[in-house]
């Protein structure tokens, strides 16, 4: 295709002539050049019509050419709702449009618009719902119709990063006031980060026009941007979009795939402002563009936006844009300026010795299509008789582009992330900002100055500002610009309704006057009600070019002032952002004891526990059951190995440890005496049972308590938070991961171990069951404890945890003559509920007391006080409301019940098992249960609903269903 | 097109009609004074009006209608707790709220799309079997469905083996459902204001004046109110209002935040969730997807948005849907969580004789505003506390009979 709307040089400053691109659209071919974005590209191949919107299915095209708007959205292959003015186009990219039924050129789904009148704002909540359950029927049709772009489900992830960055002074925005500031800023040496969201610095030095001969604005760019590039200590980033404003200066600043996360000492906000349409009938059709984007057009991409055009104008600024039409050789048919009495500046005056027709007080009372009502072909015009109101007729102009400069809104999201107000200037009728956090300044037209002069006088202030603050200078800070007596760029109500509506005050929704006035009328009258009424500015731009506009038709429609009336909260991002960007690299780490190699040597199938990995069992997983059973035999009959590393450790030293542990766990830890553990049961505030282990004292002043596995983080955070308050001379260290260890249990334990251990005496009475002791084993230096989770003879060995396999490999080998075998989680939870041990978060639950969980011994009774203490105290003055009790299936044909299933009394829930298996020891089903103190007595029997709704019989027997008189353990 | 849009599109004058009673000077006395105009508290003074005859109702609404938790939450309905009387209050408001828009008729566009919680360990697995069954029980649809049943239900959830954490089985509640949450707040207060209930916004309660035991009157920005009783109904500032009456109240403010992105295409019907990974998500009848996870770590009465929570957020749900990492995030905004020991809701008496509570809605306030509605007007009509919020009153804390919901709560809303 040939580029007969490419423009010569000056005009496609962004372009490379010499570097054509090939890139598809709708499945046609396109040409365009490197520096060109999908829509610059498209609109130089005369396509204009881009995408449908989101509800009439109207045709869209460039409004902004800025990344802000919704009617540039666009298909790619893995990313929907892209914006056709911001992704640069590249060999081979397919791109589609979005939102149609059929064809984008015909759009079946359109005929909806036709039914605009029966579907007033809010409809949805007036209708559908009658007769009872149509709705139903309704939603999923309504469903259908919803959504943009389509989402690639076969989305192949790619690599996303983060960056932490540093800096004094962030300037965001590299515009008159961005540059100015940033340089300003560097002068005292200051670190200072410039960042732009456009490809290029400069802002509007890039594209308008601030003289009459249209050179002013790029001598002036080129200037700054060369004394930019020649300071050392300004990093600019251009394409990059600062996305948010946090507390502190915390700002995400989005470039390519990757997420700067940059701290700022000072935040110097240069972000300008945005265009806004003029409303009226049709203003949404392709060719109605912004005036700032087609002067981006023609000076970015060298692209002319029409062949003849009219200016709709309410300021000096549209005449700078016909200026520059003529320039570009597009026939200006018309200025239409809405303005009474303009005041002309020096590039006003020298557009009307062009020779150019204004009409002066007029307006652009609709749009009409071409015929190929997809774009642009005529506008209406009329003269203005009131606010609002245009005469009865008006003469139509041909032409196939309309520029709209009718005035702007600051960028205020951002500021007003940071807690900034948007106020709104009825002589200016624009929105002002005040109440900036204190490190953070704001300069440049979103600060309302809109002279050249101004701006960067302004903007130098903010930097002088920023680094005396920052104690870089100590420069007498200038007075504050006063804001200037020129006319401001806005006109106070560039709003035409027109009896056949569609004169669009949000694009986005496909909002329309009477939408925003009726909603008012159904009694939605404030601001954030119509916003969440009509939908308008939920859209993918929020409320871009529809907040000043609603915030007008508002005020107006309930007798208060715009700045009453205001707008929605501005809410970060600002721009919409792939997900993929705050995700970043998926981070989850996981945690491997130093024997998980030995454990995938041996066959272990392996299971999580928080971040961990533990063996579950060895062997394949069709042999699952013969294995645990296995297991557990061999520590019953033999001797086994467990890797325990997972458990919790705290090392707790310090005067006042043995207090420490006295208030914070159930038991009594003052007369412990050194070389003993004693059990350690965690309770809350409210007497829960939320963790245990066992405290090991090695002397007078160093504890080593464990925890479990799940549960040592909050047990760790909790014991802080306590001495936080109790301020006891204790050191509380969490050592979990600086300790390998390993439980080997069984008749055989204490001859594997003697064979590894010489410092150690393990007689039986040297070094009783409750012992602790250090020595070392296996040549390691360990911390041995004598503790019987399992029910049988047996030690805990905790070692550094670089050691780790070392010592299972010298176990391993110490044991082979004694049938030493490794084993699992699932026979250690079998073996420890043969023995009746409960495992604090599967035995118990958010509401469980010690009493209840047979735990009563635990508590110490003479003790002053213990974190949940006078809970429990209270707790037991009540009767019993349940109990746990342990329990057998002695049918060997009745499903085993599962953990959770309840236990019923008729229809009533009176408990519910917490733990049950099959017991290779006592072959038989057995387990845990929650029952009612009335259904806990041994022998006696209660119902169990298992799968299936099987009602199975359960038996209470005493615990330790195993070894009862304790006599293993203690051998 | 339904014939009820008819006359909107026949009449050449809009047919508006005001839904609420236009701001008009507060009166010297009410009989029943409603703090906070949230679907809570407008849905109270809905039942007073129309089934209890009540109608010298105020509520009062220190922002717009609706401005609170109503406007903030995700949107989630769901019955499958964990207790007895948990389970019975959600499933009566699930109950109600298949009936709302016709209840009154308003549109609140109800969709049972069905939410599916998903474990990651056997101890999930575990905490599940648990809910399934209370909840077959008790006649509310929950069970416990396997990896395959996962996929069939979810078939673009990612079901790899080899993620960071597999998901082993999933919770499918059948009555999970969602609804258009500001709806629910509109559609109470039409429905009051239609019967005579006073609806005043931006009137912001100063002070509540208390005489032997009794309220007398509140002060507000706009004047005193003399008043019958009061109600308070401001999820997010519980404690804060409870103690202008002097009463103390067992709860922690915590933020709670969620992110919505553009809308795109339909590809996601039920809800999903994940307690392990903090996060869920569900795509709303617009096509945005909202995703939302747990509270902040901190408590604080502020909405504002963190870039940490947005990082965790996104993380997560990519974790459980890849393709999401195409789709844009449009808005992140927060909520105040009023956080109770429990897990469950203040409701009913308090110390002060005619000062009732609706209190303590942690993240589980949206689903059961239909139920609240219609108990706390029986409430302060009748003086007697319905059965089916009396285990919810506060007096449980002190007689230690705390309703637990944790495990049936986290990261599910």
């Amino acid at each position: 295709m040939s580029h007969t709307s490419r423009l010569s040089p000056p005009f496609g400053s962004l372009i490379d002539r010499q570097q054509p691109i090939h890139f598809r659209f709708e499945k046609r071919n396109y040409e365009g050049f490197a520096g060109d974005n999908i829509a610059s590209a498209l609109a130089a191949n005369q396509q204009w019509l881009l995408s449908r919107s989101f509800k009439y299915h109207r045709p869209r095209g460039v409004l902004t050419m800025a990344g802000q708007d919704a009617n540039s959205m666009i298909q790619l292959p893995s990313d929907p709702n892209a914006l056709a003015d911001r992704v640069a186009i590249s060999d081979g990219l397919e791109v589609m449009g979005q939102n149609y039924s059929g064809s984008l050129n015909r759009d079946s789904g359109a005929l909806l618009g036709l039914f605009s009148r029966f579907l007033p704002v809010g409809f949805y909540y007036k209708a559908f719902f009658k007769p009872r359950g149509i709705w139903e029927k309704w939603a999923p049709l309504i469903r259908k119709k919803a959504g943009l772009g389509v989402i690639n489900q076969d989305y192949q992830s790619e690599y996303y990063d983060k960056q932490y960055q540093f800096y004094d002074v962030a300037v965001i925005g590299a515009g008159p006031a961005g540059l100015s500031a940033a340089l300003q800023a560097a002068k005292t040496g200051a670190e200072v980060l410039l960042v732009d969201e456009n490809a290029s610095l400069g802002g509007s030095l890039n594209y308008s026009r601030l003289d009459a001969e249209g050179i002013a604005a790029r001598e002036l760019r080129q200037q700054l941007v060369a004394e930019v590039e020649a300071s050392a200590n300004i990093t600019a980033m251009t394409s990059a979009t600062c996305n948010g404003w946090f507390a502190d200066n915390w700002l995400p600043i989005i470039c390519g795939k990757r997420l700067y996360k940059v701290r700022a000492k000072q935040t110097i906000l240069c972000v300008g402002s945005l265009e806004q349409q003029a409303v009226f009938h049709n203003n949404d059709l392709p060719g109605v563009i912004m005036s700032s984007a087609a002067q981006r057009l023609m000076h970015l991409y060298g692209v002319r936006p029409g062949k003849t055009a009219v200016v709709v104008t309410g300021n000096n600024e549209g005449y700078a844009t016909a200026l520059d039409l003529l320039d570009a050789g597009v026939q200006v048919k018309a200025i239409v300026d809405l303005r009474q009495q303009p005041e002309y500046n020096e590039i006003a005056q020298y557009a009307l010795s062009k020779g150019l027709e204004v009409k002066t007080g007029y307006a652009v009372y609709a749009a009409n299509k071409d015929r190929s009502g997809l774009h642009l072909g005529s506008v209406e015009v009329r003269e203005i008789i009131s606010q609002g109101v245009c005469a009865a007729s008006g003469e139509t102009i041909a032409c196939d582009t309309l520029c709209m400069s009718v005035g702007y809104t600051p960028t205020y999201q951002l500021i007003c992330q940071g807690g900034g107000q948007l106020s709104y200037d009825d002589d200016s009728s624009m929105f002002t900002l005040t109440n900036c956090p204190d490190n953070c300044q704001i300069a440049g037209s979103v600060n309302s100055h809109w002279q050249l002069g101004d701006v960067i006088a302004d903007a130098q202030r903010a930097a002088i500002i920023a680094t005396n603050e920052l104690g870089l200078s100590t420069q007498a800070l200038p007075d504050a610009i006063t804001l200037s007596q020129h006319q401001g760029p806005n006109f106070g109500w560039p709003i035409f309704a027109h009896p056949k509506g569609k004169e669009f005050v949000d694009f986005d929704e496909d909002l329309q006057i009477a939408d925003i006035i009726n909603a008012t009328r159904d009694g939605y009258e404030h601001v954030q009600l119509v916003k969440r009424y009509s939908t308008c500015g939920m859209g993918p731009s929020q409320g871009r070019h529809s907040a000043l506009a609603t915030a007008r038709l508002v005020a107006a429609a309930t007798n208060k002032t715009v700045a009453q009336t205001g707008v929605t909260t501005a809410r970060p991002p600002f721009s919409a952002e792939h997900l993929a960007h705050s995700a970043g690299r998926s981070f989850y780490p996981a945690q491997r004891s130093n024997m998980h190699y030995r454990h995938l040597e041996a066959g272990a199938q392996m299971l999580q526990a928080g971040a961990w990995y533990r063996p579950a069992y060895y062997g394949t997983t069709n042999q699952r059951e013969s294995s645990i059973n296995n297991e557990v035999k061999n520590v019953r009959n033999n001797v086994g190995l467990v890797d325990v590393s997972t458990l919790g450790g705290l090392e707790v030293r310090g005067p006042d440890a043995a207090e420490f542990l006295n208030r914070f766990y159930t038991f009594a830890f003052l007369k412990q005496p050194v070389g003993k553990a004693r059990y350690a049961l965690l309770t809350n505030e409210a007497g829960v049972v939320i963790d245990d282990g066992v405290a090991c004292r090695f002397s007078e002043q160093h504890y080593y308590v464990t925890a479990t596995t799940g549960g040592v983080g909050n047990v760790y955070q909790s014991m802080l938070k306590w001495n936080a308050q109790w301020r006891l001379d204790v050191d509380i260290a969490n050592v979990t991961s600086a300790y390998s260890a390993v439980n080997i249990a069984g008749p055989n334990a204490r001859k594997v171990l003697a064979k590894l251990c010489s410092d150690i005496d393990l007689g039986s009475e040297a070094f009783p069951y409750m012992g602790v002791r250090e020595g070392t084993v296996a040549g390691i230096a360990a911390r041995v404890i004598r503790v019987g989770f399992v029910g049988e003879l047996g030690y805990e060995v905790h070692i550094p945890q670089h050691c780790g396999e070392a010592l299972w490999d010298a176990l391993i080998d110490a044991g082979a003559e004694f049938s030493i075998k490794p084993f699992g989680i699932e026979a250690q939870r079998i073996l420890r509920l043969e023995k009746g041990h409960i495992i604090i978060g599967q035995d118990t639950d958010a509401m469980s007391n010690p009493t209840e969980v047979n735990m009563a011994w635990a508590i110490a009774k003479k003790k002053p006080f213990f974190v949940g203490g006078r809970s429990i105290q209270e707790l037991n003055k009540a009767p019993l409301k349940r109990c746990q009790v342990g329990f057998v299936v002695n049918d060997l044909n009745a499903p085993i019940p599962l953990e959770s299933h309840l236990v019923l009394d008729g229809d009533r829930m009176t408990g519910r098992v917490t733990s049950c298996n099959y017991s290779p020891t006592l072959n038989k089903p057995l387990g845990l249960a929650f029952v009612e103190p009335d259904q806990a007595e041994a022998g006696s029997h209660f119902k169990i609903k298992s799968s299936g709704g099987v009602m199975v019989d359960a038996m209470v027997v005493e615990l330790p269903f195993y070894d009862p008189e304790t006599q293993r353990q203690e051998l | 097109m339904p014939f009820g849009l008819l006359k909107y599109g026949l009449n050449s004058e809009y047919p508006a009609q005001h839904h609420f009673s236009p701001a008009t000077e507060l009166k010297k006395h009410y009989d029943v004074v409603i703090i906070g105009a949230g679907g809570h508290g407008t849905g109270i003074a809905y039942h007073l009006a129309k089934y209890h005859g009540i109608t010298n109702v105020a509520v009062l609404e220190k922002s717009y209608l609706g401005s609170g938790n109503t406007a903030r939450n995700t949107a989630v309905i769901r019955s499958n707790y964990l207790t007895e009387e948990g389970v019975t209050f959600y499933r009566e408001s699930v109950k109600l709220w298949q009936d709302l828009s016709n209840e009154f008729n308003y549109n609140v566009m109800m969709e049972n799309r069905g939410q599916l919680t998903l474990a990651h360990s056997d101890a999930a697995i575990r905490s599940f079997r648990w809910r399934a069954e209370v909840n077959q029980h008790m006649g509310v649809r929950s069970e416990l469905i396997d990896r395959q049943q996962i996929a069939e239900m979810v078939p673009n959830l990612n079901m790899s083996e080899d993620s960071r954490f597999p998901i082993m089985a999933g919770l499918w509640h059948a009555d999970g459902a969602t609804a258009r949450h500001d709806a629910v707040a509109w559609g109470y207060a039409k429905g009051a204001c239609e019967r005579g209930v006073e609806l005043h916004q931006l009137t912001e309660v100063e002070d509540i004046e208390v005489t032997g035991g009794r309220v007398t009157a509140v002060k507000t920005n706009r004047g005193r109110i003399e008043c019958g009783c009061v109600v308070q109904a401001v999820a997010g500032a519980s404690s804060v209002v409870a103690k202008m009456a002097g009463i103390p109240l067992p709860i922690h403010s915590y933020p709670l935040q969620a992110m919505v992105t553009q809308p795109y295409k339909p590809i996601l019907t039920p809800h999903v969730s994940s307690p392990h990974l903090h996060v869920y998500t569900h795509q709303t009848s617009r096509g945005e997807f909202v995703i939302g996870g747990g509270s902040d770590p901190y408590p604080l009465y502020n909405t504002r948005a963190t870039l940490d929570q947005r990082e965790s957020l996104t993380a997560a749900a990519l974790e459980l849907f890849p393709f999401l990492a195409q789709a844009r995030m449009l808005r992140q905004w927060a909520g105040t969580t009023d956080m109770t020991p429990d897990y469950s809701p203040i409701m009913g008496l308090s110390p002060v004789e005619n000062y009732y509570l609706d209190a303590g809605w942690g993240t589980w306030g949206f689903k059961a505003t239909p139920i609240c509605g219609k108990t706390m007007a029986e409430l302060v009509a009748t003086k007697k506390v319905p059965e089916i919020i009396k285990p919810f009153e506060l007096e449980r804390f002190y007689k230690f009979e705390q309703i637990n919901e944790a495990g049936a709560t986290a990261a599910s809303h």
